[in-house]
């Protein structure tokens, strides 16, 4: 009992990380139709960015800063440059743009940092805390929900109670609508990207310590995580995104800890499948057609 | 029309292989060695481009197919005895059972791939490359873990044994499975099947409307697709590495793929060879240009290992926002209009 009440509460946190990297794919995906796969590299980026700050200034928080910053200013200047044009595309040439998006910037990291692991610190201690003599979980993890929390409700605050969340529902809902009414798409698409950048380069700061270090793949497998918990909630759904991040977390946490931390990778495959499978759209998004 | 085509491709196969046998004849062993490592990623590259650019299903998993092709292959050559080398019919079936095998797992792939469309599809390839390095690791007593398979020596059968080198025939026997491969591709391609793969790509519904099953072909052309990459995957594994590892087919060959079909342009067999070409040469390059750069060791394998990754991505972007056509449809849109302006400046004199 106290081994399943200890993988549900990891499965939350780690939950939390994916969701806010599905979280990411999910703001670009609604307005543009077009799925970064660069988002995990432009995340590995950031944290290299706030790691080189940490060093240089011995603040943690400094760098966590610097992350963030870096994150969307990456965002924007992704969405500036080869994006410009993506969302005028078919579906293929965006994927592909992406993914050698993708690989420069592994590449770029790689060459500027070397390819091995280096040392992120995390913000808190990793050592578990002690629940009526079950150990429960670390403050850092405490950190991640609370962080990853509190990135949601503003984002929610912002979409739901702002003009510019107004207008970036509008333009999600019909780009060309919301033209006509004197938005500008533009902007608020860039916006997206910005904000993509900065919550993804969250998700890289309080994931890379707790795996393997940071090294320009670090984020690889977490994006593919982050993708699977997209989609179980429907790619263009917000909320469906971190159920799914938390359901992906969870899932993954129960493999590993009752089947083999070797299956992590495989179940996430499964289940990702499964959903595929069973209900393509997703559990939360709204009916659409697909179009053809 | 279809007659014409199968005589001509023939034709130039058979040409293609005489000046192959030629060229590896010529060729030091250390170029043979390289030729493997072309005619695999050939291999792969050619299912691919009929994947992606024939049937407009896209894949970022083909290196597990090619690592199903390599362990299959490796688990065959195993079988026999420990020590012994492999015998050309064993390399033979070797290379078949690793097609097949990757043609199984194909079906099955497909199945799933045949109900995703663009971003979904590329996501769960994605997710299936990530797969190999868990399953090997998780079948560890069969599939050998992070260490992998090692392969049995292939042996020149005993009659060319005078006449070649033990690379020159690995070389042979993978230029022959490439052009082999790139033969059926390119038959199957403008074949009726291959219009119904393109039909599907062009317009599904469309295609629904004259009659076809669109997952029935979109099944069948993954399945196609898997045989070609597991071919690569068995050459690559069994003459090029000499081992099945994981860290062989990561995320990186199947970039490499896709690098080599979208610069060579989406659909054209002719493209895939000269994308692959491209690719492999292109990164030697580099490696070389780097090492004359006078830089430190570990500043020199630094860059030799990243600098030509980072510059298949640059190509990738560019290939897609500038010339989406890649260099077989640049080819096939400026040869005309070079045709035809070489007519009209004859016509003048």
């Amino acid at each position: 009992m106290d081994r399943f009440v200890f993988l549900t509460v990891n499965g939350v946190a780690l939950g939390a990380i994916y969701a806010s990297v599905a979280i990411a794919l999910v703001i670009i995906f609604r307005t543009t139709r077009v799925l970064n796969f660069a988002q995990g590299a432009m995340a590995v980026a950031s944290a290299y960015g706030g790691m080189a700050v940490i060093e240089y200034s011995g603040s943690y928080w400094l760098g966590f800063t610097t992350a963030l910053v870096l994150g969307g200013a990456l965002g924007a200047a992704a969405r500036l440059t080869v994006f410009r044009s993506a969302d005028r595309q078919g579906h293929l040439n965006p994927i592909v743009i992406g993914i050698g998006l993708l690989i420069v910037i592994e590449s770029a990291l790689a060459i500027a940092f070397g390819p091995t692991e280096r040392h992120l610190s995390t913000a808190f201690s990793r050592d578990l805390l002690h629940l009526g003599g079950t150990a429960l979980l670390s403050r850092q993890d405490l950190f991640t929900l609370l962080a990853v929390g509190v990135v949601m409700s503003l984002l929610a605050w912002t979409l739901t109670r702002t003009r510019i969340g107004l207008q970036m529902r509008a333009t999600a809902f019909n780009p060309v609508v919301a033209r006509l009414h004197g938005i500008k798409v533009g902007h608020i698409l860039t916006l997206g990207w910005v904000i993509a950048g900065v919550v993804g380069a969250l998700a890289a700061m309080l994931v890379v310590p707790t795996g393997l270090g940071l090294f320009p793949q670090a984020m690889d497998l977490v994006f593919v995580l982050g993708f699977t918990s997209a989609v179980i909630g429907g790619l263009d759904s917000l909320s469906g995104a971190m159920i799914g991040g938390v359901a992906t977390g969870l899932a993954l946490s129960y493999a590993s800890g009752y089947l083999g931390s070797e299956l992590t990778y495989v179940a996430a495959f499964v289940l990702l499948l499964g959903v595929l499978l069973l209900k393509p759209a997703g559990l939360f998004a709204g009916t659409t057609a697909r179009s053809v | 029309m279809l007659q014409i085509k199968l005589v001509r491709h023939g034709l130039l196969t058979l040409a293609a292989a005489a000046v192959v046998a030629l060229l590896v004849l010529q060729s030091e062993d250390v170029s043979n060695f390289e030729y493997i490592q072309v005619a695999a990623y050939v291999c792969a590259a050619a299912g691919l481009t009929l994947l992606i650019g024939v049937n407009g299903q896209l894949s970022l998993g083909h290196a597990a197919l090619m690592a199903v092709g390599a362990y299959s292959a490796a688990l065959y050559l195993r079988s026999g005895s420990e020590d012994s080398l492999a015998s050309a019919g064993d390399l033979f079936v070797a290379l078949l059972v690793g097609s097949v095998t990757a043609a199984v797992v194909g079906i099955a792939v497909g199945a799933v791939a045949a109900r995703l469309r663009g971003p979904y599809l590329a996501g769960a390839t994605l997710a299936l490359g990530a797969c190999v390095v868990g399953v090997t690791t998780y079948f560890d007593h069969l599939l050998g873990g992070d260490q992998g398979l090692t392969m049995p020596l292939t042996e020149v059968p005993a009659p060319l044994s005078a006449a070649l080198t033990s690379y020159q025939w690995s070389a042979l026997v993978s230029l022959g499975t490439a052009l082999l491969v790139l033969f059926l591709l390119t038959n199957l391609k403008y074949s009726p099947v291959g219009r119904e793969m393109a039909a599907v790509r062009d317009h599904e519904v469309a295609a629904q409307l004259c009659g076809l099953s669109v997952a029935r072909v979109q099944i069948n052309t993954f399945v196609v697709s898997s045989a070609a990459a597991g071919a690569g995957g068995a050459i690559l594994g069994v003459l090029y590495l000499q081992i099945a590892s994981p860290g062989a087919f990561t995320l990186f060959l199947s970039i490499y793929l896709l690098a080599a079909v979208v610069i060579g342009g989406l659909g054209s067999m002719r493209g895939a060879v000269i994308g692959t070409v491209i690719v492999l040469y292109f990164g030697r390059l580099i490696e070389d240009r780097v090492a004359h750069l006078g830089l430190s060791t570990a500043q020199t394998d630094r860059l030799a290992a990243h600098l030509p990754l980072a510059a298949f991505g640059v190509l990738l972007i560019v290939v897609m926002l500038a010339v989406p056509g890649g260099i077989q449809g640049t080819l096939g849109r400026i040869a005309p209009r070079l045709l035809q302006l070489m007519e009209t400046v004859g016509g003048k004199k």
